[in-house]
């Protein structure tokens, strides 16, 4: 049965490496016999951590990443402490220093980076130490608790880090800069400065804008001082040196691999060898070797599907951010902070109290961000700068962060860096923030996804979506890479996005769940409980008349057309059109309610009434008994259009809003959408439906109707904005019809109109709905097509096409 | 594979189940890739049937908050419950990582059209 698999090596053992093979190993994991070479006689672990254990905030065991068991129970067979010398490729055989040592069919080459170590003499000597490993770390410490000065070579990222953990042990340390400020590849002379105030009141000396000529040594070679370009000398025991890293290149180079400041690879990670991949900072990718981890994470996830032989997936290049692992210290930057002539710069600047930020803008996009002591919002400008976002409406509030334009959730309330770990950031789950980091921290987790999966926050309301994000990126720093929604899997089950699979599904005419995972080639066979509601009601409301449903697909509420309950009964509540009822109805009502023993009866929110736990097996019955149309109020689909009493009766109404709010919901009945649908209709500036919170609100005016949209009541509340006023009843339903048309045709499923509104911009809704004529006359057909004999669930049942045996219990009786 | 071959699910428990097996229904009262939800005295049994007309049989109640699988979304061989979304193995009866749970199983097979299930003692 089992055929002969092929061999998959890997050379290195570091992240980006054995990031490939889990990436392969959920994709295909049967397909290769696996082997992973390492030189260190570690299992893989999260090197971005070190400096933390340098620091003795951490322990080495804090930071494996894959534990020898997981090798083992991935049938990965690892090769600790060999190092491979040549590389042959006609034979496809990897050579150690004893001969021949392992043939392969793949091969996966991360042989990540080697410090770069200047010519100067006394380099060699004993006590001079890159930062790149365990071993370097551990020497580290040993040093450290041996003896009283250390010099760091290198004021960047790394050697500030280094100097930090050196400093924290009780040694004194000087850090030797070339350039004019630290870490100028990430920070302005501004933000630098800060910078190396703070450190500076930390202990540590600076010398910048000079070099070290020598490293002097004693006559058992041992490190004694470093001396500078000036001729001043500073005395050291240690001498740690950050001064770069160069891709480790050895061995493809040997091999004859193409290189240039790194193995070249195309966008699919191959290199000019098509059975020779290459992942993490031994790469160059459209001439940029990356060395920091999110970068690294995504060549992994490609290379993985090509290795799959799923062919699809290209790295284009990442955008990247920093933040400096020092406790205490705030700083991030990300993009371009330098910029040109035609970039405008917005700065604020406090350095008083240690804040300093900078903007940098260029064609209404932001382009790049500096900040220091204060980078609560660093995640946030990344997300715009990676997204590409236009900033032109929000440009005013722009540095005052996200608080200040408001998204949903809490995030605008608070920011996580400030948060103590009591705090509570998922309200539904009830997840504390250092629940989050801790797991973040012992379990190696990267990604939002994996945070849900493992603590549960964040997934179920998703409210705290933001702040868990802030989370990940304050704790892991630069290996944080926020995926832009625009452009992230809907699911695990394929890497398309929401915005592809609607585009597929519209131009190749797919119509149903099923033929959407066939086509696009799904990487389960049958979805998942994510996926398969989103791709049925894809393919439902791009071909209303074609599209074949798929009840299967559905949530149980849809499904039964009842809202289930915790205790496993169901809602019931009866459309009351415009929130009016009659006695006839409250009486049917009443009589239900007797008759089914229905426990609970309440007044909703929406104007209507909740029959609360009514058993499944009664519901067609009490469907039957009511002699109301389904109120929906289980469905991603239109609820209610909540009304004033308007001019009818009321001594301030200027508009009959009850009538405009039954029209509406009568020309809505049975529309679903990506999200639920609420309307409200008021018949005067008071507005007593409130119709600041709806998806849709229309307030009368002595002249007519003033039409809102994106409002929302839930999680956070957001007040509509206003869209356009109308004289009509006519020309209302019209822009209404319009609008939710749109969002029905270009809403990701899930997607409440508010953050719809937010992704695509209000200026392009008005345009479409409001604007052009013609376009929304197309928009209203549309709506109307989709929605004409629209079925009522519970009174229409054959044309509804519910299924009825699933409100049959089958009683098995007891043998005695 | 033909009708008359069986699909048995579910570790058959102590006795050899095939006294024990009582006809519930036929393989056209289960909706394909859904469940119907079987009461056997206090105990509530969701008989799955997959796409390709796999049978199964678990307790009607999550390991989690006791909510009815039988209500849940099937995606092959697993169930989503629908309260909490715990993914539930059909075949295992475990729960799916992070969560730990798991629900008792009972054998059941598709004899000619009709579906035969061992409710146990």
């Amino acid at each position: 049965m089992s055929v002969q698999k092929k061999r998959l090596v890997v050379i290195g053992n570091g992240m980006a490496g054995v990031r490939a093979v889990e990436e392969l190993l959920v994709l295909a994991p049967d397909l290769y016999e696996i082997h992973i070479i390492g030189a260190e006689p570690h299992p893989n672990y999260n090197r971005i951590m070190l400096s933390p254990v340098l620091a003795g905030e951490q322990t080495l065991s804090d930071i494996v990443l894959n534990d020898w068991a997981w090798y083992e129970d991935n049938h990965i067979t690892l090769h600790t402490g060999v190092t491979i010398t040549q590389i042959k490729r006609k034979q496809q055989m990897l050579c150690s220093k004893d001969g021949d040592f392992l043939a392969y069919d793949k091969l996966l080459l991360a042989t990540g980076s080697l410090p770069f170590m200047p010519p100067i003499p006394g380099i060699k000597g004993k006590g001079v130490l890159a930062y790149r490993d365990i071993a370097d770390t551990e020497a580290m410490i040993a040093a450290a608790s041996k003896h009283q000065q250390a010099v760091v070579i290198g004021g960047g990222l790394l050697g500030l880090e280094a100097a930090n953990g050196l400093c924290k042990r009780g040694m004194k340390v000087s850090v030797v800069h070339l350039a004019g400020h630290l870490m100028e590849r990430q920070l302005d002379v501004q933000a630098a400065t800060l910078l190396q105030t703070d450190l500076g009141k930390r202990g540590m000396a600076f010398y910048t804008g000079t070099s070290a000529s020598e490293i002097r040594v004693n006559a058992d070679n041992e490190v004694t001082a470093v001396v500078l370009k000036d001729g001043s000398v500073l005395p050291a025991q240690l001498v740690v040196v950050a001064a770069g890293i160069k891709p480790n290149t050895v061995l493809a180079e040997a091999a004859g691999l193409y290189c240039a400041r790194g193995v070249v690879v195309n966008d699919t990670m191959q290199t000019y060898d098509p059975k020779i991949y290459a992942v993490g900072e031994c790469v160059s990718h459209r001439g940029v070797a990356y060395g920091l981890v999110a970068p690294l994470f995504e060549q992994a996830k490609v290379a993985a599907n090509h290795l799959a032989e799923m062919g699809i997936g290209r790295y284009q290049g990442s955008q990247t951010s920093t933040k400096l692992k020092v406790a205490g210290i705030d700083l991030f930057s990300a993009g371009d902070f330098v910029g040109t002539e035609a970039s405008e710069r917005i700065v604020l600047s406090d350095p008083a109290s240690g804040v300093y930020k900078k903007l940098l803008i260029e064609k209404d996009k932001l382009i790049g961000a500096v900040m220091y002591g204060d980078t609560a919002n660093g995640a946030w400008y990344f997300k715009l700068l990676k997204e590409g976002k236009d900033i032109r409406e929000i440009r005013d509030q722009l540095m005052f962060g996200e608080s200040n334009i408001g998204d949903s959730g809490h995030q605008g309330n608070m920011s996580a860096a400030t948060m103590d770990d009591q705090a509570e950031v998922c309200g539904c789950n009830g997840v504390c923030k250092g629940a989050i980091v801790t797991a973040i921290n012992q379990k190696g987790l990267f990604t939002l996804d994996e945070v849900r999966k493992h603590t549960k926050a964040s997934s179920s309301c998703g409210s705290c979506t933001g702040l868990v994000e802030q989370i990940l990126a304050s704790t892991l720093g630069g290996a944080y890479s926020a995926e832009s929604k625009a452009d992230k899997a809907m699911c695990s089950c394929s890497p398309h996005s929401h915005a592809v699979v609607r585009k597929a599904v519209k131009e190749h005419k797919l119509l149903s769940a099923f033929a959407v995972m066939q086509f696009m080639e799904w990487q389960t066979p049958q979805g998942c409980s994510k996926c398969r509601p989103a791709l049925n009601y894809y393919c439902l409301s791009t071909w209303p008349l074609e599209a074949t449903d798929d009840p299967q697909s559905r949530f149980i509420n849809e499904r039964a057309h009842g809202n289930i309950q915790k205790d496993g009964t169901f809602s019931v509540i009866p459309r009351m059109w415009g929130g009016e009822t009659t006695a006839a109805e409250l009486r049917r009502i009443a009589d239900v309610v007797d008759k089914f023993k229905i426990p609970t009866v309440k007044v909703t929110g929406g104007q209507r009434i909740d029959l609360l736990g009514v058993k499944k097996e009664d519901l067609p019955a009490v469907w039957a008994d009511l002699g109301m149309p389904s109120g929906h109020a289980y469905a991603k689909a239109l609820r209610t259009v909540k009304t004033c009493v308007g001019s009818e009766w009321c001594r301030f109404g200027t508009q009959n809003s009850t009538q405009l709010g039954k029209d509406l919901e009568r020309l809505y009945f049975g529309m679903y959408a990506p999200h639920k649908v609420k309307l409200a209709v008021s018949g005067c500036p008071r507005n007593c439906a409130e119709s600041g919170i709806k998806d849709v609100g229309i307030i009368g005016v002595d002249s007519g109707w003033e039409i809102m949209i994106g409002g929302n009541g839930g999680i956070k509340t957001e007040v509509a904005q206003f869209l356009v006023k109308v004289s009509t009843d006519q020309e209302a339903k019209d822009i209404a019809s319009a609008f939710l048309q749109l969002y029905r045709e270009e809403g990701w499923y899930l997607e409440r109109t508010v953050h719809y509104l937010a992704r695509v911009g209000m200026s392009y809704i008005k345009k479409q709905v409001v604007d052009d004529a013609h376009t929304r006359a197309a928009l209203i057909a549309r709506l109307h097509l989709a929605l004409h004999n629209a079925p009522d669930p519970w009174l229409m049942q054959p044309a509804s096409m519910v299924d009825k045996k699933q409100f049959t219990t089958i009683m098995l009786k007891e043998i005695a | 594979m033909s009708a008359e071959m069986s699909h048995v699910k579910g570790e058959p428990v102590g006795h050899p189940y095939s006294e024990r097996m009582r006809e519930v229904c036929t393989l056209a009262d289960l909706p394909v890739n859904g469940a119907r939800k079987l009461v056997h005295g206090d105990t509530p049994i969701a008989l799955f049937r997959t796409l390709d007309d796999a049978l199964y049989a678990i307790e009607d109640r999550c390991p989690h908050k006791g909510g009815p699988l039988s209500e849940g979304m099937v995606v092959g061989a697993q169930v989503s419950c629908p309260l909490h979304n715990w993914t539930i193995d059909l075949a295992s009866g475990e729960a799916e990582a992070p969560d730990h749970g798991c629900v008792r199983r009972f054998a059941c097979e598709l004899r000619e059209g009709k579906v035969y299930l061992d409710v146990g003692h």
